[in-house]
């Protein structure tokens, strides 16, 4: 008996004692944990969109990332500075308390408290005003066009089960004992935690009482995670797991061309990019004493073109990437069209280099991830190799992340030429300006905290700053584009590589929404 | 005898102490935790205070002095990653590992003893050179390697046993079972095949080659010129006194398939202590593997300190060398 005739018999046999058709139970995998069920604990996309079916924001995002109502039905700009929400009536939490105004003032809190890992979604200096039982004034000192933009991720949590449980303040990552709100869950949202063991299982049911029309047609979730890639592809070829994340990319042909799944891709907003120390007078990874090649554009511009991207696309990210111009998705930037990326070419890197006075090139470190981002070390060797026909001797150190972050970040900044990845949290240009081109201390408080190299000039400062306070779209996309404009195609600031593709294995017997900033959304999963 | 057992206790005490001081000078290496339990784009001050709460400002002696103190108090502090006391974790983690290891221990006994027997007694048989070929596969094959074959042949080609995971589980206050489910059975004959392989071939191959040297003895010949029926030379007597080494190997393995089950653990997700340990390190949850690392230590100390008292009840001679040294 082939192979193939066993599958049809045990598809046959599966057809007969199918469960049935009423019971749709979702299964899926994930290559890490749902570690703390505490929406303020973690600012992680996976843990982010896991909240989000028991917890709800006053917006949430569309499909398209298209900002949408939530618990707030609608908002209005009263003043510059004061913006009103109005809540949503008759909207209840799982354990049947009525939502209400106090819920979203005592969020607001909760969410800048010590403990919590996202007190940047609402400004420190913002206040909320409760109007009544269901409008809310939100006070600001400056004004902000981008107040709402991460709110789909600042989840609303119950004001009265919260004091009940004594679950007042996140849980700190030092805390001796475990916070009620990191085992336990009470949002408004689709659906209710059943279950939740840590690094095991949870399961969560649908909430009949939910507020909106439900968009999935499941009556049970199911999520375990599988850290072996190897384990997660098997699960799902076998059709045990209707989804999981991420397939690898050595793994896509493979899951393609079998009969139960098929591998889901589309661009992701994180930017694969390289960076150079511009900031200390001698580059600690080199054979250059006495000065910094990389604080010489010509450089920096050499680096830029002996890099083909497109190999890199082809080769080592088979197809699963976008060459990026710029630091910023395309998706979050309307005007990102008019840049173009300086074209590969080894010859006029070769001669800008002997301008600059590196005729023979030079030696210098690079320090790379290789547990972190699609393919990271594989990108580095290929960097290695491209550099090197230009005369540039790269000593490579890839490292896992647990070591590679503690070096490069604030605030060691101990790092020559490195690669990241990076989404902007807000969705939004003045973050990149902020942390990547924003000038920093030598200990990188403040502004270019993630600067690692320290690119800095005062008129893109300057920029960012109007960018913040400028509430008319228009004029605010042309502040950005000139910004980006003198920090990469007249600076050269960094060197964008691309924007990684996303690939879901999903299951030929479920439809599943993939939204571009990699959020896993069940709300929205239907199964046969 | 009561002053050996002193000493050894004494003995393990510094064993622990010494793991525990090993285990801490290894996690300056592991990266830094602050890191893993904050994003990115976390402002600087914030990651300096959480790094104060968490201790690990202080000099690496005292974080060392105050870690040994609560250890004592079976304290090991609460996991980075979640946010749960590392007791609770490790011990809602235990039964997994522990069933797990008790099956491929069942299963390497059930299969090789008689494997053994068979391929001792029938030395020129065609099955006897099949089973040793079988088991020159299980001794050189890595683990890993063997799963990944089990797996694409039941899992994902006959789809008969499930990949990954320990099906549905059964709750028995401090205890979850699998074995109470047929989920939970089928879930767990790869992972105990590829655990139990190796120590199979090798309780085979022991039981062979004890089995022929018994069989020469002069007692076994005495038994045939005496004219007892070759299966009670066989079963009687030949195969009892082969199973002493059998038992002491079994009891020391034993330890070694709960420690190193986290290769299989982690191939089929067994949610066991060995997946948390890797997450751990993948996570620099430093409390989490400095308990886990504990435990395997306690483990095999008390292992060994028992497997020690059991030679001297055992064997007299070792009793009176005992009783010289103290």
């Amino acid at each position: 008996m082939t192979f193939r005739k066993t599958i049809l018999a045990v598809a046959a046999a599966v057809a007969l004692f199918a469960v049935p058709a009423s019971a749709k139970t979702f299964r899926f995998a994930f290559q890490g944990d749902y570690k703390s069920l505490d929406p303020y604990t973690l600012n992680e996309t996976f843990t982010l969109a896991m909240h989000g079916a028991a917890y709800e924001g006053l917006t949430k995002r569309g499909p398209k990332l298209e900002i949408i109502p939530g618990l707030a039905e609608r908002w209005e700009i009263v003043e510059p500075t004061r913006w009103r929400f109005f809540l949503r009536k008759g909207v209840k939490f799982h354990n049947g308390e009525d939502f209400v105004a106090d819920d979203v003032v005592f969020s607001a809190d909760r969410v800048r408290a010590t403990g919590s890992n996202m007190t940047t979604r609402i400004p420190s200096d913002a206040k909320f005003v409760k109007v009544d039982d269901h409008t809310v004034d939100v006070i600001l000192t400056k004004p902000n066009p981008i107040l709402h933009y991460e709110w789909d991720t600042w989840y609303i949590m119950s004001k009265k089960w919260a004091e009940a449980n004594n679950a007042v303040a996140p849980t700190p990552p030092s805390a001796t004992t475990p916070g009620y709100a990191a085992i336990n869950a009470n949002g408004t949202g689709p659906f209710k935690l059943d279950s939740h063991q840590a690094g095991v299982k949870t399961v969560w049911k649908p909430n009949a009482a939910w507020w909106g029309k439900p968009e999935h047609n499941l009556t049970e979730v199911i999520f375990t995670p599988i850290a072996s890639d190897a384990t997660r592809v098997a699960a799902l070829l076998s059709g045990e797991i209707d989804w999981m994340e991420p397939v690898p990319v050595q793994d896509i042909a493979r899951v393609n061309a079998s009969p139960n799944a098929s591998v889901m891709t589309g661009p992701e907003l994180r930017t694969i990019f390289l960076g150079f120390d511009q900031r200390n007078a001698e580059l600690k990874y080199s054979n250059v004493k006495g000065k910094n090649p990389f604080k010489d554009v010509r450089v920096r511009k050499a680096f830029y073109q002996s890099i083909d991207v497109n190999a890199i696309k082809d080769r080592v990210m088979r197809g699963l990437a976008t060459p990026s111009a710029l630091m910023i998705s395309p998706l979050l930037f309307s005007r990102s069209g008019e840049f173009q990326r300086f074209p590969y070419d080894v010859e006029a890197a070769k001669k800008l280099l002997a301008e600059a006075g590196y005729p023979n090139g030079f030696e210098v470190g690079m320090d790379c991830p290789n547990d972190r981002y699609v393919a990271d070390e594989a990108i580095c060797q290929a960097v290695v190799g491209m550099l090197a026909r230009s005369g540039i001797k790269v000593n490579l150190n890839a490292q896992p992340k647990a070591q590679y972050f503690a070096k490069v970040l604030a605030p060691k900044f101990d790092t020559s030429f490195y690669l990241l990845g990076w989404t902007p949290g807000s969705f939004d240009s003045w973050n990149i300006l902020q942390n990547m081109y924003g000038c920093r201390t030598d200990e990188g408080k403040g502004r270019g905290e993630s600067n690692l190299g320290g690119y800095c000039n005062p008129e893109v400062d300057a920029l960012a700053d109007q960018v913040l306070a400028e509430n008319d779209a228009k004029k605010r996309d042309e502040l950005i584009f000139k910004a980006y404009d003198i920090a990469q195609n007249k600076e050269v600031g960094y060197i964008p590589l691309h924007q990684q593709a996303l690939a879901w294995g999903v299951s030929k017997k479920v439809k599943v929404v993939q939204r571009a900033d990699n959020q896993f959304l069940f709300y929205w999963a239907n199964k046969e | 005898m009561l002053a050996f057992i002193l000493r050894r206790l004494l003995q393990s005490v510094v064993v622990m102490i010494t793991v525990g001081l090993i285990a801490f000078s290894m996690f300056r290496f592991v990266g830094d935790p602050v890191n893993q339990v904050v994003s990115l784009d976390t402002p600087r001050e914030q990651r300096e205070q959480i790094r104060k709460a968490m201790g690990l400002d202080d000099p690496v002696p005292i974080q060392f002095l105050n870690y040994m103190k609560r250890a004592a108090q079976l304290d090991f502090g609460i996991s980075y990653q979640f946010r749960t006391p590392v007791t609770t974790l490790i011990g809602e983690r235990m039964p997994a590992t522990l069933e797990l290891a008790f099956a491929a221990a069942f299963l390497a006994l059930a299969v090789g003893i008689p494997m053994g027997v068979y391929t001792a007694l029938r030395r020129h048989s065609v099955l006897s050179s099949f089973f040793m070929t079988v088991s020159l596969v299980g001794v050189s094959l890595p683990t890993f390697l063997i799963a990944i074959l089990l797996r694409y042949v039941f899992s994902v080609q006959l789809g008969w046993l499930p990949s990954f995971g320990r099906g549905e589980v059964v709750n028995l206050g401090y205890w979850t079972t699998g074995l109470l489910t047929l989920s939970g059975l089928k879930a767990l004959i790869l992972p105990a095949i590829t655990l139990g392989l190796f120590q199979m071939t090798l309780i085979m191959r022991l039981v062979r080659a004890e089995m022929l040297e018994v069989l020469r003895t002069d007692y076994i010949r005495f038994a045939r010129a005496r004219g007892l029926r070759t299966r009670s030379i066989h079963f009687g007597h030949a195969l009892k006194n082969t199973l002493v080494p059998v038992i002491t190997i079994t009891g020391l393995q034993l330890g070694s398939i709960i420690a190193f089950a986290l290769i299989t653990e982690y191939v089929f997700q067994w949610p066991g202590m060995g997946v948390l340990f890797l997450g751990a390190v993948q996570n620099v949850d430093i409390p989490i593997m400095a308990a886990y690392l504990m435990l395997i230590a306690f483990m095999f100390v008390t292992i060994n300190l028992i497997v020690d008292l059991l030679y001297s009840v055992v064997d007299p001679r070792l009793r009176t060398s005992m009783r010289a040294a103290t």
